[in-house]
């Protein structure tokens, strides 16, 4: 059916799983750390916008935070269920690192998340500071463990492989692997970007329907500073990276070019758009600026860039698609740094609040972190295609032997019930986010936490809209 | 011979799946018996009486996964491709679960009783394929050459299916029993009508299992019938027909505490009995955890975080329980 053989099938399966857990975590990372600032220039400046804010973010990091560990649970166990081989093969460095991650995560949990979500009137201003920074950290710890794994399966080290299987040989080499430092970066500040984006979002979408206080503003305003600085410095750590890919994985590097041969002394040109046909093995309609390849790639103006036809067809990733899904990323990373720009423009005499057009490129950039951030991983994961672990193992090799029927039976189960479950939790956000940030939200109290009588101290109870469906049926109460 | 790396591994790993089965089995039980539960305010209790936990309790089934993926590569790899369909609704119906438990309370009025059937449902598809994926277990698998080499529905077998609702009268008990501590009045009233039929059922279900197992599988018959195994081994089923008869007898004098801490210790016997009967596999039927072991660079990396973290988690879980001690009432401002 559709030309898709069960492969395929168990690769769309982890891609589709994996692709709607990692937009929960992205912006747990982005929001802890900006909770963080947050209550830092609070306890600093005292001024009450930022404990507004803090109280605003906290509910819809709380459902976020939640959705992420229900969508997660799932990967926990789609390694053994769909990649049984590669498992059994890389489970002895694969497993440790996932399983530091699941500790990490819950160690948060168990420690700092009930404090930060609960404990506002219940613990000292500092020790409520200390937690959302540990959150904070641990976050960033959690992307720590779960990159190093990835980044491994890029570019594996610090093993030996003892029959037929991988056995670690030296912990630091495998965690401080050649990609890891840039993988770790890149997907770090993608997370802090995409955050900016939905935060100035929100922003926008108050603004343009002139709900307008300083917290809106306050959030506009520091979301751009955000998009302002740190999308040029993403680009340059993007660079980094790519350089790094360049040197361990060329043939994805030449396939995201749509690069298929070099002719002899002349450089690599850059191809700006164009259609990789992977059995022509050429890149039709293509738009192509000569030199600009080796001067990107190899900071040169004569050296050539590897060509796909440097390789064998059967060690090729998949031009066609990481050729695009790159230029997505890229395209949403440059159209980040104009609107950064922009508002830098916009703030001379304060018509970042006002422009309407600004505020609507700002609403609609709203996703716009989150698919590069997709995009990015599409490119990446793909691009390291056919290997499972990059050299070691083909992914052929590692997928459990499933029949072709009953993947397409999970799939199904998985696309509904991700879209119905997941889609009611989304929505749910965006409900919390129409209510905004208003003046004063920071001084409420709200009921729940440790100490008090039986209310949760969980994540997702944190977030309470105001709506309290059981408040009826407890007023009637004899 | 220095530390038996695996054998503290399975331990940490069986420790870890008897915290999931106790814990998350009393709230999976609460979505089992919503059906028998009819009004509004009742419904929101029984929830409340878990909201505050339910989700610590699954932190052990991800523990168990990610542990048992780092230390017992191939046991992970094998029993959960072997498990495949079984595992993937079983996850599906938890999601369910555990997103219905949510947004029920934040859902509007008309919408509530879709999360309250997703609640239901997520329960009940959960619960039963854990029990065909531990009956299929306890089966064993077909491994050649490390790898799973039977076919996508070998698991579909009249055992496992058997074991499925066996694990749904069990979870029902172990919920019914919790609601008796946590709820007074008509609910506690209807519970502990509940427990003498459902404790009844169990017991039936214990037997048949007992009966099935040793003679549908010789090495299981061997390991409980020869001498002097017999004599070490007496004591559980014994226990077993002790402590339902104290359950019998507490639920009858409408006890409070009683019946919950029965139904923990026959729900511990059950899971020891299992475990004697697989002992030291961990792929039944002939795959020990010293086969299926990581090396002890994997284990040993492992073990130095497992052990800072797990006294953490347990110390948490505890207080959480103790700061919700006590009845839930229809008045409780409880969950939000």
């Amino acid at each position: 059916m559709f030309g898709l053989e069960a492969l395929d099938l168990a690769r769309i399966q982890f891609a589709f799983t994996v692709s709607f857990h990692i937009l929960f975590p992205a912006i747990t990372i982005g929001l802890a750390s900006y909770l963080a600032v947050l209550e830092g220039l609070w306890l600093k400046s005292g001024e009450d916008v930022y404990r507004d804010l803090y109280k605003f973010w906290s509910k819809i990091f709380a459902v976020n935070f939640g959705m992420g560990v229900v969508s997660g649970l799932v990967m926990a166990y789609q390694f053994g269920t769909n990649w049984s081989r590669f498992s059994d093969f890389a489970g002895a460095v694969t497993g440790p690192l996932l399983t530091y991650e699941v500790l990490t995560a819950f160690f948060l949990e168990a420690g700092f998340l009930g404090v930060m979500l609960f404990g506002w009137n219940r613990v000292g201003r500092g020790l409520h500071f200390f937690a959302t920074v540990m959150v904070a950290l641990g976050t960033l710890v959690s992307t720590f463990w779960i990159l190093a794994s990835n980044s491994w399966m890029h570019t594996p080290q610090g093993h030996a492989i003892v029959d037929g299987r991988i056995i670690p040989v030296d912990w630091l080499a495998v965690i401080f692997n050649p990609s890891f430092p840039f993988r770790l970066m890149h997907m770090a500040t993608a997370a802090f970007i995409a955050t900016a984006f939905f935060v100035g979002a929100s922003a926008a979408w108050h603004l343009l329907r002139g709900r307008d206080n300083p917290a809106v503003r306050k959030m506009l305003s520091m979301a751009m500073w955000m998009a302002l600085i740190v999308t040029p410095i993403q680009a340059v750590i993007g660079d980094f990276h790519g350089l790094n890919t360049l040197k361990h994985q060329p043939v994805k590097i030449a396939a995201i070019e749509g690069h298929w041969e070099n002719s002899p002394g002349e450089p690599t040109p850059l191809i700006l758009f164009g259609l990789p046909d992977m059995q022509a093995e050429v890149t039709r309609f293509k738009v192509e600026i000569p030199v600009l390849g080796s001067l990107i790639l190899t900071h040169s103006l004569d050296k050539q860039v590897p060509a796909l036809k440097d390789f064998p067809p059967e060690d090729r990733p998949n031009a066609t698609i990481i050729f695009w899904s790159f230029r997505v990323m890229v395209g949403l990373g440059l159209l980040m740094i104009a609107a950064g720009l922009w508002s830098l423009w916009l703030r001379r005499d304060n018509a970042i609040y006002r422009s309407r057009p600004f505020l609507y490129l700002v609403l609609w950039m709203g996703p716009s972190g989150l698919i590069a951030i997709l995009a990015g991983w599409f490119t990446t994961e793909i691009g390291r295609q056919p290997w499972v672990v990059y050299g070691l193992m083909r992914t052929a090799d590692g997928v459990s032997n499933h029949s072709y029927a009953q993947l397409g039976f999970t799939l199904i189960m998985f696309v509904v019930v991700y879209f119905a479950l997941f889609g009611a939790g989304l929505g749910y956000m965006m409900r919390l986010v129409r209510k905004g940030p208003y003046t004063g939200e920071g001084q409420e109290q709200r009921p729940g936490g440790p100490g008090r009588k039986r209310t949760p101290a969980r994540p997702l109870s944190a977030a309470d809209d105001g709506q309290e469906p059981d408040s009826t049926s407890l007023t009637e109460e004899h | 011979m220095g530390i038996d790396l695996p054998l503290i591994w399975a331990v940490i790993i069986i420790f870890g799946i008897m915290m999931y089965v106790v814990m998350d089995g009393f709230d999976l039980g609460i979505g089992i018996l919503f059906p028998f539960v009819k009004d509004d305010r009742d419904r929101d209790v029984m929830m409340n009486t878990v909201a505050p936990v339910w989700d610590g309790n699954e932190t052990w089934l991800v523990l168990g996964g990610a542990g048992l993926y780092g230390a017992f590569p191939l046991a992970y790899s094998v029993v959960l491709s072997a498990l495949y369909l079984p595992l993937m609704l079983m996850l599906t119906g938890l999601i369910f679960r555990g997103v219905a438990f949510e947004f029920r309370f934040k859902a509007h009025a008309e919408k509530r009783h879709l999360w309250d059937k997703a609640f239901i449902g997520g329960s009940l598809v959960a619960t039963f394929f854990q029990g065909v994926a531990l009956g299929a277990f306890i089966e064993g698998f077909k491994v050649v050459d490390r790898s799973y080499a039977g076919g996508s529905l070998d698991w579909l077998t009249p055992f496992a299916l058997f074991s499925g609702l066996g694990l749904i009268v069990a979870y029902a008990l172990l919920g019914c029993t919790w609601l008796i501590v946590k709820t007074q009045g008509p609910l506690q009233e209807q519970m502990h009508d509940l427990g003498r039929p459902l404790a009844l059922v169990l017991l039936a279900v214990i037997g048949v299992v007992s009966l099935w197992t040793p003679l549908a599988y010789p090495n299981i018959a061997e390991r409980w019938f020869t001498l002097p195994n017999l004599f070490w081994f007496l004591p559980v089923p014994i226990l077993v027909l002790v402590t339902l008869y104290g359950l019998l007898r507490s639920v009858a004098r409408r006890a409070h505490y009683t019946p919950f801490l029965l139904t923990l210790v026959l729900i511990f016997l059950g899971y020891s009995g299992l475990g004697i009967s697989i002992w030291p596999n961990i792929i039944p039927p002939s795959i020990s955890i010293w086969d299926a072991s990581a090396p002890p660079q994997s284990q040993g990396f492992m073990l130095v975080g497992t052990l800072f973290i797990i006294p953490l988690i347990l110390g948490y879980t505890f207080w959480s329980y103790y700061v919700f001690r006590g009845k839930v009432t229809h008045d409780d401002d409880g969950y939000h």
